[in-house]
């Protein structure tokens, strides 16, 4: 009974988050359509929708991570939020990134998120995820940090220049193998030096009797 | 077209004060973890944005490509070291971690 209110709640929630994204975009939009080229009339067409549908989705997860008291509904909201991010990387037509966030994020990192939940969160242990900086204080910060953000995002006039279109995933990989080599090849060495150190952190000692 | 450059600027802007939010209130270091994720992600979409809108090209996603590979090493080093942790303290409470051995 407990969980299908939590379910409830939670289902509400994220609606309610989706309409306060909708009525922001709403709201905010305007203000700064004075030089973007963008037409005003309520042409709402099915990719605006798809658009909205995929940010509610990002920022509904995230807002998962950040409130929930469970700390694998917060993993559970994190596989929506960064599967909201790769639908926002096709909206900006760069489909290798896309595509390589489905497979590090959601099939890597995730799913060590979700081992390293299930290997350390003993179930007595419910007071876990409690606030350490007091929701208050954080709360603040936070906001004073997003309405910055907010305000730079649709009051400065950016020189907007749309680009591409086109597939991505051929000009990236020449790209890598020619202007980008040096970092390509050290993000190899960083991956193995990775692999080596976490397998030594996280080994259990053997100590000889 | 209405998603325009504020659009995404937006979206990513809440990402990074949920990812915020996360990491100051909660003690669990999985938890702290994955906040930090949440800033990663906001950081590349807005990457991924600025390289559609105003410069072109592909260095944006590039830079997007090799952020996303050292979030993965990142997450790697920091949940072997939760583990570690774990082992040690028998708990994942950030505050209680605060010497390097038993």
């Amino acid at each position: 009974m407990r969980t299908k209110t939590k379910l409830v709640a939670w289902t509400l929630g994220s609606a309610a988050v989706v309409g306060a994204v909708g009525v922001l975009s709403a709201l905010l939009s305007p203000a700064m359509a004075a030089g973007a080229t963008r037409p005003l009339a309520g042409t709402f067409t099915l990719a605006d929708g798809i658009f909205y549908a995929v940010a509610a989705l990002t920022v509904a997860g995230a807002a998962a991570v950040a409130f929930s008291r469970n700390i694998l509904y917060s993993a559970l909201g994190l596989l929506a939020s960064l599967l909201g991010a790769a639908g926002l990387y096709v909206f900006l037509s760069a489909d290798f990134v896309a595509v390589a966030q489905v497979f590090i994020y959601i099939g890597g990192v995730l799913v060590l998120i979700l081992f390293a939940v299930m290997l350390t969160n003993r179930i007595g242990e419910v007071n876990i995820s409690n606030s350490t900086m007091g929701w208050a204080s954080a709360a603040i910060l936070c906001a004073a940090m997003l309405g910055l953000l907010l305000v730079v995002a649709f009051d400065v006039p950016w020189p907007v220049r749309v680009t591409g279109g086109a597939p991505t995933t051929a000009p990236l990989g020449h790209a890598l193998l020619q202007q980008w080599l040096l970092p390509f090849e050290l993000a190899s060495l960083i991956l193995l030096a990775t692999l080596i150190g976490a397998i030594i952190i996280a080994r259990k000692e053997i100590r000889a009797d | 077209m209405i998603p325009t450059l504020s659009h995404y600027l937006a979206v990513a802007a809440i990402l990074f004060a949920l990812g915020l939010f996360t990491v100051l209130t909660r003690r669990n270091a999985v938890a702290v973890l994955m906040g930090v994720e949440l800033m990663l992600n906001a950081a590349n979409v807005n990457l991924v944005a600025f390289n559609k809108f105003m410069v072109g090209g592909l260095a944006g996603q590039t830079f997007a490509l090799f952020v996303i590979v050292l979030a993965a090493a990142e997450a790697a080093v920091g949940l072997a070291i939760v583990l570690s942790i774990f082992h040690t303290f028998k708990t994942i409470d950030v505050r209680a971690a605060d010497l390097m051995r038993e």
